[in-house]
């Protein structure tokens, strides 16, 4: 029952398990839905979906599924917007029927007709010359656009009858590939975190101090230091240029990684990597630091985050003198594999959609500098992200 | 079996919402909702357990909690002290055992609603630490050996947020539910659930106003559902009429005792914004 829906699921990316679907079987055998299609549809997503990132996806694989299934049941509806009829069926009248449509009046006519027809109309029908449905001569026919009849307008009753749930694809925006907040970024930065006991003793340590007095007979005291983030980070964001539309997200990235870790430091780049970089974008050619002082400065344990959206003429990462700001004396390619021989984790988090790298030559070089470990700026690339640095 | 779940006088259920609590109840599994803040969550567990005419237990999650807090604690500092003093209570340990909210639950005569509210609250690992308990409403208690185990099994409610994700080991368990922003019609359903004698033309005017505020792009934090109920109130109170709201005079544009909608003074600056911009164009 179903296997095919459950592999389909799998296959389209959501999450299932064996035990959901055994879990939606014991549902269907003990009769918590009548035999209806639509209440199939939310039980199956309330036992099968469980985060509404996923709920779009679920939302297709249902419709590709059942679809048909519908038809048996119950007349299938679609909207249709009336322009879009409109100019489909001027393509199919031949010239008698265009004069005819003048005589009654042109389309505006013909429209309003229409609408009051559909609210006169209230069951389905099929064949005649008058109602609207389908197979019929009448002029709103929809026989050839869509064979199982055309909704204009808002349907009276119960939300949610008329056009089936599953195909408004209500939670497309919920979709985790799209929507990254600061707290989303968060939660994923949290992967990272590394929790270590150091510094000052000034916690009670519950535990010790039981099994001490316990030992000891009398109140004995201990202490131990507070859990914290032992996690350094450094972010070396790209600025200016192809970067600025991504801003925004960069912006968001900077402050919900601020409160994640021990300590985080940052600098800017334009393009790539060089021989400086800068904190402060105003003072950006006054107070330029030495790529190298930044690399004596921190220790190889700092886990390094590269943002930018690598796109640049190739040459910039391989010859020397490319940059398109300054002369540089060594190619940046040589910079970047620097960071990558001091740092054992690094990645390289990339705004631009995974499906435009391959357009340009400079996010490949790039990707084989860091051995791959480049990844989207999207909520699952940042998780990957971390899921990678955290190793 | 206690019937089915089928919405209250007060709470509007959709049909999807119904399902996923029926299922939660026949297959005695954990029901976990989110939504948008201020899409009744929390009021979801609270009018099942009306509905079905069953006790309410709730818990609330915060950032400090423990997932051993919900079962028991055993209050070892108390026992010392009384050690000390030589009180007689200290010869059973069982006395200074407190019992959580599981515990009550699981123990509860009869079957009982067991909210765990905004449980994205906790650590990232809260929610595994409660894994097997929730599954098998069963648990031991080290200090006195002995296992405690639901007779009936609770319906559990699990609300959450978004703050923080769910392990996945623990959302199998659990049948899901996500509440939807209601739309235009089951809105008004709501409205006349909580104000019934007010003047179906003010709810009129007042939703499309509401959902105008939604539509503006850019707002921090978009009204929901509880932020309407209260303006609705304010408005009743200041018997504002339905011709007040339904001026779209640009001097006007935002609407009166915003206050209540707009949360966030960037999103009040924003909106005055847009405002001066209409008047602007308007002269």
């Amino acid at each position: 029952m179903f296997v095919d829906f459950f592999h389909d699921l799998k296959s389209n990316g959501v999450p299932v398990s064996l035990r959901e679907y055994l879990s939606l079987l014991e549902a269907l055998d003990r009769d918590v839905i009548t035999r209806d299609i639509e209440e199939f549809y939310y039980l199956s997503r309330a036992a099968l979906v469980k985060d509404e990132k996923n709920l779009d996806k679920f939302d297709v694989v249902f419709s590709k599924t059942f679809k048909g299934l519908q038809a048996l049941s119950e007349t299938e509806i679609a909207e249709i917007p009336t322009e879009w009829l409109q100019s489909l069926t001027e393509n199919f009248l031949t010239e008698e029927e265009k004069a005819a449509v003048e005589a009654l009046g042109g389309w505006e006519k013909i429209m309003e007709e229409l609408q009051k027809r559909l609210e006169e109309q209230k069951e389905r029908h099929e064949g005649g010359n008058k109602w609207i449905g389908t197979g019929g001569t009448s002029p709103f026919g929809a026989d050839g656009y869509n064979p199982e009849g055309i909704r204009i307008g808002q349907e009276k009753g119960r939300h949610g009858r008329a056009v089936k749930v599953w195909d408004k694809r209500e939670y497309k925006n919920l979709d985790g590939d799209v929507e990254i907040g600061t707290r989303n970024i968060k939660v994923a930065l949290r992967r990272l975190r590394r929790f270590a006991r150091d510094g000052v003793p000034d916690k009670l340590d519950l535990d010790g101090t039981i099994k001490s007095t316990a030992n000891a007979g009398y109140l004995d005291i201990k202490l131990e230091a507070e859990r914290r983030n032992k996690i350094n980070v450094l972010l070396f964001f790209d600025v200016g240029g192809s970067m600025d539309p991504h801003i925004k997200l960069c912006e968001e990235l900077f402050s919900a990684a601020r409160a994640e870790f021990k300590t985080m430091e940052h600098f800017y780049f334009h393009n790539c990597l060089y021989e400086g970089v800068w904190k402060d974008n105003a003072r950006r050619h006054s107070d330029k630091m030495p790529t190298w002082d930044v690399l004596h400065k921190y220790p190889a344990d700092y886990k390094i985050i590269f943002v930018g959206d690598a796109s640049m003429s190739p040459y910039e990462i391989v010859h020397a003198g490319a940059s398109v700001e300054h002369w540089n004396e060594e190619a940046g390619g040589v910079w970047l594999q620097r960071v990558m021989d001091i740092y054992t984790s690094a990645v390289w988090l990339n705004p631009t959609p995974e499906r435009f790298w391959t357009h340009s030559g400079s996010t490949d070089i790039i990707k084989q500098i860091f051995n791959d470990r480049m990844f989207p700026l999207t909520l699952d690339g940042l998780d990957a992200a971390m899921r990678e640095l955290s190793r | 079996m206690s019937g089915k779940f089928e919405g209250t006088q007060n709470y509007i259920a959709t049909e999807d919402l119904r399902i996923a609590v029926n299922a939660a109840l026949t297959l005695e599994r954990p029901l976990l909702v989110k939504g948008e803040p201020g899409t009744g969550k929390t009021v979801l567990a609270e009018e099942v357990a009306k509905a079905l005419d069953l006790e309410l237990l709730t818990w609330h999650i915060k950032s400090t909690t423990k997932a051993h807090q919900g079962l028991y604690e055993y209050d070892a500092i108390t026992r010392l002290r009384d050690s000390q003093l030589g009180d007689e209570r200290v010869k059973d340990i069982k006395n200074y055992i407190n019992r959580g909210k599981l515990w009550e639950a699981f123990a509860y005569q009869g079957r009982v609603v067991l909210l765990i509210d905004e449980i994205d609250k906790a650590d990232i690992e809260f929610p595994n630490d409660l894994r097997q308990e929730l599954d098998r409403m069963e648990f031991f208690v080290y200090e006195t050996g002995e296992t405690i185990k639901a007779e009936t099994r609770p319906l559990v409610i699990i609300t959450s947020n978004n703050e923080k994700e769910l392990p996945d080991a623990f959302l199998r368990r659990c049948f899901f539910h996500y509440i939807a922003f209601p739309d235009h019609e089951t809105m008004t359903e709501i409205v006349k659930v909580h104000f019934p004698d007010l003047k179906s033309r003010l709810v009129k005017e007042a939703l499309s106003v509401f959902y105008e505020v939604r539509d503006v792009p850019g707002l921090k934090k978009k009204p929901s559902t509880s932020e309407l109920l209260d303006w609705l109130k304010l408005l009743m109170n200041e018997d504002i009429d339905e011709t007040t709201l339904r001026e779209r005079d640009p001097n006007k544009l935002i609407p009166p005792l915003h206050g209540a909608l707009l949360k966030n003074e960037q999103d009040v600056q924003l909106f005055e914004k847009l405002a001066f911009l209409a008047r602007r164009e308007r002269n």
